[in-house]
């Protein structure tokens, strides 16, 4: 047992990237077979990573989940705030300035009312839910953007763990709902050409639930939504920690 | 060279980040403003840009896409390191925000598609 500890405790950060990659496998396996890909093996293997974090949590007593075990301590650098900005950044990449152009006024609004209007939502139900402080309240907006733009803004303006954590799961709920939802509820929604796809992309915003939802509705039309949602987590992260934070700071 | 995309990359995250530093200081308020989201705009603007094509093409390229592709492991491993222990009271709270979030932005997909019908009409 010695051999293996020292071992894994010395190569913390490589084990960390063995074990995920054996989760999003195990993921994918999941989401091919019980779901036949309705849900993206991604949103699987995000809802894995929480539950096994619950119970990192309840078993050590500590306050970030898996990372508080000693053998997986190097999740805490792999998940950490430092590799996820790095990776968030890397995803613009190759992102086409002339794509916001075929996406036209209505796919370009779409993006920005997206944001605005998840983000107003996500705040509202956190003021409902008896919060009072900015920095949460903006952060658990946030999180109802996207599972990223929850966890960026929030370690950005200084909210609390628990807070951080809650906007991920929000963030996750969204995603999953979109992937499941979007194929019962596009007939009524008129989401059936690629104009309704592009707006459709830029409300959402998750892009792995506007790509899993898309493709479940109607395959040729992923391309268009995604034109779209590509934007949206770069324009959450650009305005959560800035124009929202301080529009909730000035009201709370 | 691999690291050429990875340096251009990390300049861009550290630029954004000092920038977002730049403002917090500026506006009074302890938080990193905007930083991520200007790093991405930097990668945007650069990868769109003739003066860059050498750290953003080839092997440099890969050098970038790689730690893209990194980006669903990492959020993933995210996921594992939250407090989810301490969180499991606010539940419902994530619940409610992620469902009330889609079913409002559900509802605005047909408003916001007649937008852009119409000024498309305009236009023709």
């Amino acid at each position: 047992m010695d051999i293996i500890e020292t071992v894994f405790v010395r190569n913390n950060l490589v084990v960390a990237f063995a074990v995920v990659g054996l989760t999003i496998w195990i993921s994918y396996l999941l989401a091919d077979k019980l779901t036949a890909g309705r849900i993206h093996g991604s949103a699987i293997a995000i809802a894995l990573g929480l539950i096994a974090a619950y119970f990192g949590g309840i078993t050590t007593g500590g306050r970030t989940g898996v990372a508080d075990i000693a053998l997986l301590g190097g999740i805490g650098l792999m998940g950490g705030g430092m590799m996820r900005d790095f990776a968030i950044v890397a995803t613009a990449f190759g992102v086409q300035l002339s794509e916001l152009k075929k996406a036209g006024l209505a796919g370009v609004v779409s993006i920005f009312a997206g944001v605005i209007v998840s983000f107003v939502v996500g705040a509202s139900v956190a003021i409902l839910f008896g919060y009072t402080d900015a920095a949460a309240i903006t952060t658990i907006g946030s999180g109802a953007v996207t599972y990223i733009v929850g966890p960026v803004t929030g370690e950005a303006i200084g909210a609390s763990d628990t807070v951080i954590t809650l906007s991920v799961a929000a963030g996750l709920i969204k995603s999953i709902l979109v992937m499941i939802g979007t194929p019962l509820v596009a007939k009524y929604i008129g989401l059936n050409n690629p104009q309704s796809a592009m707006v459709f992309g830029g409300l959402m915003g998750t892009t792995s639930g506007v790509a899993a939802g898309l493709a479940a509705t109607d395959p040729k039309l992923v391309h268009y939504g995604a034109m779209t949602a590509t934007f949206y987590t770069g324009v959450g992260c650009l305005l959560g920690p800035s124009v929202l934070f301080f529009v909730v700071s000035t009201i709370y | 060279m691999i690291v050429y995309g990875v340096a251009l990359l990390s300049g861009c995250l550290i630029l954004g980040m000092l920038i977002g530093e730049a403002f917090g200081v500026a506006l009074n308020v302890e938080a990193n403003v905007g930083g991520v989201g200007i790093a991405m705009l930097f990668l945007v603007f650069a990868s769109n840009s003739q003066k860059f094509k050498s750290l953003t093409e080839g092997a440099a390229s890969d050098g970038i896409k790689f730690w893209s592709a990194m980006y669903i492991p990492i959020v993933v491993a995210m996921a594992a390191r939250q407090d989810v222990a301490g969180a499991t009271e606010g539940g419902l709270l994530a619940v409610v925000a992620g469902t009330a979030a889609v079913a409002v932005s559900f509802a605005l997909v047909p408003i916001l598609s007649k937008v852009g019908n119409s000024t498309s009409t305009k236009d023709n």
